[in-house]
């Protein structure tokens, strides 16, 4: 009966075929740790995000008379409208969680090298976009944090010498942040920047089963044709589209093995999520923000104005500048340097297991910058803060402009020919 | 269908030229979807000028109204406020007022038209965020200043002439919204003298 409705379905539609490709036929290397959850973990973060905004949007309003009310509406009288909301704003969180993880992963195993740095690019453009539909979402409760804080980060694009001003009125819709911008933001957020996200993670999906996944030891599992003996090759039967034009090894296919392996990150994670949403939902005020209790009011600022956390690495580096144009272009630039790592790194070496002590301290010293960066901007300005934010804001583009001088002549360590255990 | 040789040249022109006039098309379908996104009609009516009274104001008080949905301050400064105005232009950025942040008849020390009443749209001009007025405890925030408005946000300063001082992260003075003296106890902001 199922036999016979495949073969009606496959005589018509590519199904069986594409489950083979992609999935039980899809060699993946052997090697994968515990790094590689992040981007399943950041699919089913998506999924969530999509399908609890559906059901938010069925009861939000989004007027600026009506948007705040309605969220306190969704979170006293709808069933089940609290648990809805914080799923979707620690999905928010979450989301930018796994994401930077994800990104880190691919930094400490060159997975932006060649031949995957468009892949790495769709994975840029995926990170802005996500950007753009956080800041959007943010606004749209309309608490005090939601209006000064879109106030502040629209100002920013009236730093654009000559266009500026007439910019950020373009934006808003208004001359200062008002219902027109709410709606406008809210049309963004729950359709266009949705859309635009699933379609670019396709293209990331696409592209990766292209080249095929890197591996913790960044070496190929794809050989020359003929080069692997037979009694090395996996005991698997890969799809022909892979062995086609080479020897495959070192591979598993990535159903039913990494599906399970999977299910088990996502269990944790799950755990994770649940302790968040049940029992912390605001996260010390850095997943929910205390002024934002309190409904917007154009004519008076909070005293600590401070981005949700996940952009405060950011905010840190454009504060660290006493002049605003400049400002915001180091902030730019900071995440354009990220996108522009496969040409900014020029060893051939990927895996950071194999790569210089230089190298490892670079990598480490970022990850420091990224992260104290990402406390100051949290903080309030004092002159010492903003002292060690200038000096951390140095180090976060040091990384860049030593790994492109070191890594042309880097004293790499031996890479085995092969994937090891 | 004739075995005709293919001709290349005009092939290549229709193609041309399909494709300018299609994104001719294109370009003009953007435009009401990007002209959409301007302020409407009504938010510009919104933006009619709003009368303050200050016959009331006392001396060092600020009032606040709304114009087109910004907080506008009237300050009514005393005269000790006005008299620290010339001891720290060495520390501002703007001090006479070069940039076009007001209207010509506020382009002076006080940014006044009337030195006691200092007009200013409260929003710093860093990144939009609504600084604090300090009438007398400026000296905490600078040396030597002892009133002015300080940005909670990322800690501009501003004199109470609503001059930027240096080494802050704003680049300019606060705005002096058009304004004018209908009679002595009313502002009109928004708009200037004789302005239809």
């Amino acid at each position: 009966m199922f036999k016979r409705l495949q073969e009606w379905m496959d005589a018509r539609i590519p199904m069986t075929k594409t489950w083979n490709i992609h999935l039980a036929q899809y060699p993946a290397p052997k090697n994968f740790n515990f790094w590689y959850l992040f981007g399943v973990l950041a699919m089913l973060v998506l999924v969530n995000q999509i399908l609890t905004g559906i059901w938010l949007t069925m009861n939000y309003v989004p007027t600026s008379d009506g948007a705040f009310a309605s969220v306190e509406y969704i979170m006293r009288d709808v069933d089940y409208g609290w648990l809805l909301r914080y799923m979707h704003s620690t999905g928010a969180s979450a989301f930018f969680i796994v994401v930077y993880l994800h990104m880190f992963r691919g930094m400490l195993y060159g997975s932006y090298q060649k031949p995957r740095e468009l892949l790495w690019l769709f994975g840029m453009f995926i990170f802005l976009a996500l950007m753009a539909e956080a800041f959007m979402g943010y606004l749209l409760p309309w608490g005090q944090m939601s209006y000064w804080g879109a106030q502040v980060i629209i100002s920013l694009f009236g730093a654009i010498p000559g266009i500026g001003d007439d910019l950020t009125l373009w934006i808003r819709g208004d001359y200062v942040i008002s219902g027109a911008t709410l709606n406008r933001f809210f049309a963004l957020h729950v359709i266009a920047l949705p859309l635009v996200l699933v379609i670019l993670v396709f293209l990331h999906i696409i592209a990766l089963h292209e080249v095929g996944s890197n591996n913790p030891d960044g070496v190929p599992i794809k050989h020359p044709k003929g080069s692997i003996p037979d009694d090395e090759k996996p005991k698997f039967k890969f799809h022909e589209r892979f062995t086609k034009k080479y020897d495959i090894a070192d591979a598993i296919p990535f159903y039913p093995y990494y599906v399970v392996k999977d299910l088990v990150g996502i269990g944790i994670f799950l755990f994770l999520f649940c302790y968040v949403i049940f029992f912390n939902p605001e996260v010390g005020g850095f997943f929910l923000e205390p002024p934002n209790f309190e409904p917007a009011n154009p004519l008076k600022t909070p005293p600590h104005i401070a981005p949700v956390w996940y952009f405060t690495p950011f905010y840190a580096i454009l504060r660290a500048v006493p002049d605003k144009l400049f400002g915001v272009i180091l902030m730019f630039a900071s995440i354009v340097l990220l996108a522009l790592l496969p040409w900014l790194d020029r060893c051939r070496v990927r895996s950071i297991r194999y790569r210089s002590a230089l190298h490892k301290l670079n990598i480490a010293m970022f990850a420091v910058a990224f992260l104290v960066l990402g406390y100051l901007g949290t903080q309030p300005a004092t002159p010492t803060s903003t002292m060690f934010a200038r000096i951390f804001t140095f180090l976060y583009f040091a990384f860049f402009v030593l790994l492109f001088f070191y890594s042309k002549r880097e004293k790499t360590k031996p890479v085995p020919e092969r994937v090891t255990k | 269908m004739s075995n005709a040789p293919v001709d290349k040249g005009r092939r290549r022109f229709l193609t041309v030229a399909t494709s300018v006039v299609g994104a001719a098309g294109a370009v003009g379908v953007a435009v009401p979807f990007i002209a959409s996104w301007n302020p409407s009609a009504r938010a510009k009516n919104a933006g009619a000028p709003v009368e303050v009274n200050i016959s009331k104001a006392e001396p060092g008080q600020m009032l606040r109204v709304k114009w087109r949905g910004q907080p506008v301050w009237v300050v009514r400064r005393t005269d000790s406020m006005l008299e620290g105005l010339d001891d720290h232009e060495d520390r501002l950025r703007d001090p006479h007022s070069e940039e076009p942040q007001q209207p010509p008849y506020a382009k002076n020390r006080y940014r006044s038209i009337k030195k006691e009443y200092l007009v200013a749209v409260g929003i710093c001009t860093h990144l939009g965020c609504s600084p604090s007025y300090v009438p007398t405890e400026m000296e905490e925030h600078i040396e030597g200043v002892h009133a002015g408005f300080f940005c909670p946000c990322h800690g501009s300063m501003y004199d109470i002439a609503g001059r930027v001082f240096e080494g802050v992260p704003a680049p300019l003075n606060l705005v002096v919204p058009p304004h004018y003296y209908e009679d002595d106890e009313t502002i009109l902001v928004g708009k200037d003298k004789g302005q239809a």
